[in-house]
């Protein structure tokens, strides 16, 4: 009678290609919902020339990652899906090492700051709700900058006027410690460069970014920088600025999923070839329009569940070793 | 065992002796790659060497997972968001729980044994230690078992051991996929009228094997190169990714 019950079915053959259990998120997932979220955010990156990490992060949260492993595993992934880009820049020559290295020194400062942060806030239980307060104002700011300036340019080019020049900033020009850039052509101070590689070195640590949304406008607009230098150093920096942050995190925090980051980068770097080409067949200024639109509904939800009374007021999580 | 025994022996008084024979489906659950969570089958029988009694035969069977520090945390409203206020770190709760019984729970099991063989999952709960700072700690340890309850971790299954002529018994208890590695304690407890008549306590073992064990274990002992091989494995999985798609493209 009992043995009749011992053969019980195993798991069809079927789930075992489909579910897939993560090692140091602990939770099993569908391998197949990681490679089309991997490939669906790579599609937005591939249209928009964004590294993708800012949709990626808080989509993981929504399947139930634990958020500090979320983080750490981006970080990883992000190094990986900029390391094919980066060569080709390099090839191009079409990165200022100089400049490049030194919004890395500020980089890796940012980042190390932003560990630190990050754990200190993991040991109040207040992780969660730095990350989400870091979207919500970062999203919300640039998704409205985008927003209207891509609106602006589509009137204007409706009107036949010329797109603006950029501005120049007399401010940047005073400072000290002046370094020539050759590949920019610039004779800056390194001071702006470096607060510029510290605070996306921060992004990066405590969201789970590469930070090129905002290094790449950084870069133009205050900088100066020609925009065909601008994504290949930004890539550069990205690159080396996420490999630290992944090192700090799986050293102090133990939380980087190496499955989890090699399913999410396959599904993206096909939806990034994929991508690229639905981008090519778009104009610019109606990209722009609807990566703001996104940044900005992604910020929204965000905001709302801060904002909304909890379904349930208790939360559950380990205790942290210290 | 004994210990087991001699409490069976003095609540069994009234009632003839009864003993538990039991098997398992498995002894141990295998962490694997494709691991979805583990349906682990518990089956028995009563022995006993007289006529069957009379009353009613209860049947529960409980397993609990390894007792987990967490920490439980209420929000409040601080500047019109949700903010994490006040927190209270709670000892050995286990961090997983079920019990399965063949009729509803307070139908087989009286209030008194409940509470001294720790069977329901707030019974199980009472002996967790809460600081004595809070005062309201029992709020915390409420929230604890509606949250695990909701997540599944912390089960009430009640009617679902099959009693076959008072003899037989089985059931399916299915362990979710978040689980944490360690012995799960699995008791099994027949009663008459309320009380526990027999017990019996064995232990399902639950760990990571193969590359899940391979690399949990190298992301705790040597995380630097842990961190190394998982920036390598990225890269060049990557980079062959698209190697291989513009191979195709070509």
């Amino acid at each position: 009678m009992a043995a009749r019950h011992l053969d019980f079915p195993s798991a069809p053959v079927l789930t075992v290609f489909m579910q897939i259990y993560l090692p140091i998120a602990e939770v099993s997932v569908n391998a197949f919902l990681l490679l089309g979220l991997g490939g669906m955010v790579g599609i937005l990156s591939g249209m928009f020339g964004v590294g993708g990490g800012f949709l990626m992060t808080p989509l993981l949260f929504f399947i139930g990652i634990p958020p500090a492993v979320a983080v750490a595993t981006e970080a990883n992934q992000i190094v990986a899906s900029s390391f094919s880009g980066v060569l080709a820049h390099l090839r191009r020559k079409t990165v200022d090492l100089r400049m490049g290295t030194v919004l890395l020194i500020g980089g890796l400062i940012g980042a190390a700051l932003g560990v630190l942060l990050f754990n200190y806030l993991k040991s109040l239980g207040q992780v969660d709700l730095l990350v989400r307060l870091c979207y919500v104002v970062f999203l919300g700011v640039i998704g409205a900058l985008m927003f209207v300036e891509s609106l602006n340019a589509i009137r204007k080019t409706a009107k036949g006027t010329a797109i603006p020049t950029r501005k120049k900033h007399g401010l940047i020009h005073k400072l000290p410690f002046k370094m020539r850039f050759r590949v920019s052509g610039l004779y800056i101070s390194v001071i702006p460069p470096l607060l510029v590689g510290l605070s996306v070195g921060v992004l990066a640590a405590i969201m789970g970014v590469g930070g090129g949304f905002i290094m790449v406008p950084a870069m133009i607009y205050l900088l100066g920088m020609p925009t065909k230098v601008v994504v290949g150093t930004s890539l550069f920096q990205i690159i080396f600025v996420t490999a630290f942050t992944t090192m700090l995190h799986a050293t102090t925090n133990y939380t980087v999923d190496v499955v989890l980051a090699v399913l999410l980068l396959i599904g993206g770097v096909i939806g990034a070839q994929v991508g690229t080409r639905i981008g090519v067949r778009m104009k610019a200024e109606q990209l722009r329009i609807l990566l703001a639109l996104m940044v900005l509904a992604v910020c929204g939800k965000l905001a709302f569940d801060l904002l909304v009374t909890p379904y349930e007021l208790y939360s559950v999580g380990a205790v942290e070793g210290h | 065992m004994l210990r087991w025994l001699l409490i069976a022996l003095l609540f069994a008084l009234p009632v003839r002796a009864e003993e538990v024979v039991l098997g398992l489906s498995q002894d141990e659950v295998a962490i694997t790659t494709s691991f979805d969570g583990s349906e682990i089958l518990i089956f028995g029988a009563v022995k006993r060497e007289t006529t069957i009694p009379e009353s009613e035969l209860g049947v529960i069977v409980t397993i609990a997972g390894p007792p987990e520090p967490v920490t439980v945390r209420r929000k409040e409203r601080r500047f019109g968001i949700w903010v994490n206020t006040d927190a209270v770190e709670l000892d050995g709760a286990p961090s997983f729980y079920a019990v399965a019984t063949n009729a509803p729970l307070d139908d087989v099991l009286g209030i008194r044994d409940n509470l001294l063989h720790k069977v329901s999952v707030p019974s199980k709960l009472r002996s967790v230690d809460t600081p004595n700072t809070v005062l309201d700690a029992s709020a915390y340890v409420a929230a604890l078992i509606r949250i695990n309850t909701s997540a599944g971790t912390y089960q009430l299954l009640e009617d679902t051991v099959i009693v076959d002529q008072d003899t037989l018994f089985r059931t399916r208890i299915r362990l979710p996929a978040a689980l944490t590695e360690g012995a799960y304690e699995t008791r099994i407890f027949l009663t008459r009228e309320g009380q526990v008549v027999a017990s019996y306590e064995t232990a399902i073992d639950v760990r990571k094997v193969g590359l899940e064990r391979w690399l949990f274990t190298l992301s705790r002992e040597n995380p630097f190169w842990y961190g190394i091989m998982s920036l390598a494995i990225a890269i060049a999985a990557g980079w062959t990714a698209s190697a291989a798609f513009s191979l195709l493209r070509n």
